[in-house]
């Protein structure tokens, strides 16, 4: 990772400006948007959220087997895959009690910030505290029980 | 094309505004993701940034396990937020028109400068005691609607999909219930 391309960070960004129009086109940037299928008034989100995983899918499949490492980086590809441990659903049921609390999830509000919702910067907040008070909890947690150095 | 009208009664009340927004965004935040994987090999999230961030300006050690990637994170959200304002200003905005938009009713728009903008009506407190969950869930979840359900989905990875399963049910449960307390918007 140390010698990165000229090109990586500008790729980064014009990857997040793609990502971001999406989810404005998509209208996931709209909290009510979200709210309304999760009280199954408009299922369109599925097809964001699955429409979005099988392109991602495709390319996660077909990268590895026609190179061997990305040009930016030198970094082999690797599929997205996390160890699963109990963390998984204790937090998966927390970020799904904010979600359906706000209708907004992390890169639906850097883009709804984008399309002008001031207002989401309550959210914003919220998830930088939230982000911190865990760090704060468990980062005390690891250094009281050396034993789960190394841990995730 | 589908012409049974039960059929098509189903399809209306399921997809009030139809499939293709949701579709062609769809497959645009697939499209970036999939533009910095193949450059990078990195299939990136959106909620590390929170983490990754915070590194700036705490040295708590979950922090500091993110300062290499701080950086281009910082990009990707900066990204992300100049693509929802490139939307803003240009289909939001009248400049590019579409059939797939509609202003809807949702919200309030507003204009800076010729560009229109968009906010909404959620209540703050909304907003902020369920951006505190989501922060902290998505962090000790391992990722969120990005991380597992677009890059972990499309890996397949079990943990990803248990994942995205548990916080699908959970929040429509709590979305369901807070709007049974008639709690609007």
């Amino acid at each position: 990772m140390a010698d990165r391309h000229p090109l990586f960070m500008p790729l980064v960004l014009v990857g997040g400006v793609v990502f971001g129009f999406g989810l404005g086109f998509s209208q996931m940037a709209r909290p009510e948007v979200v709210l309304n299928f999760l009280q199954f008034e408009d299922f369109g989100l599925l097809f964001v959220m699955f429409g979005a995983a099988i392109v991602s899918g495709i390319a996660f499949a077909v990268m590895p087997r026609i190179r061997d490492r990305a040009p930016l980086t030198g970094d082999t590809y690797e599929r997205r895959l996390k160890p699963f441990d109990r963390n998984v659903l204790v937090g998966g049921a927390i970020f799904g009690v904010g979600w359906g609390l706000s209708g907004i999830c992390p890169g639906a509000a850097y883009a709804s910030l984008g399309t002008g919702n001031v207002t989401i910067l309550w959210a914003l907040a919220g998830m930088f505290g939230g982000a911190y008070l865990q760090g704060y909890w468990r980062s005390r947690s690891a250094s009281r029980d050396t034993a789960a150095a190394g841990a995730d | 094309m589908v012409t049974d009208p039960v059929l098509l009664q189903a399809a209306a009340d399921l997809f009030p505004n139809g499939i293709s927004r949701y579709a062609v965004g769809g497959f645009l935040v697939g499209l970036g993701t999939v533009l910095i994987y193949v450059g990078t090999g990195i299939p990136a999230g959106a909620s590390t940034f929170l983490e990754s961030t915070l590194s700036y300006v705490s040295d708590q050690s979950r922090f500091q396990q993110y300062v290499a990637s701080r950086d281009w994170r910082v990009v990707f959200t900066a990204g992300i937020i100049l693509g929802g304002l490139l939307f803003a200003a240009t289909v939001q905005s009248g400049v590019v028109t579409s059939t797939l938009y509609q202003s809807g009713s949702t919200g309030e728009l507003y204009e800076v400068g010729g560009v229109t903008l968009w906010s909404t009506d959620v209540q703050p407190w909304r907003l902020l005691v369920g951006g505190l969950f989501v922060g902290v869930g998505t962090r000790v979840g391992k990722g969120c609607t990005s991380g597992h359900g677009v890059c972990g989905v499309g890996s397949a990875s079990k943990t990803s999909i248990a994942g995205v399963v548990t916080f699908l049910v959970v929040a429509i449960l709590t979305a369901q219930a807070v709007a049974a307390l008639g709690v609007t918007p």
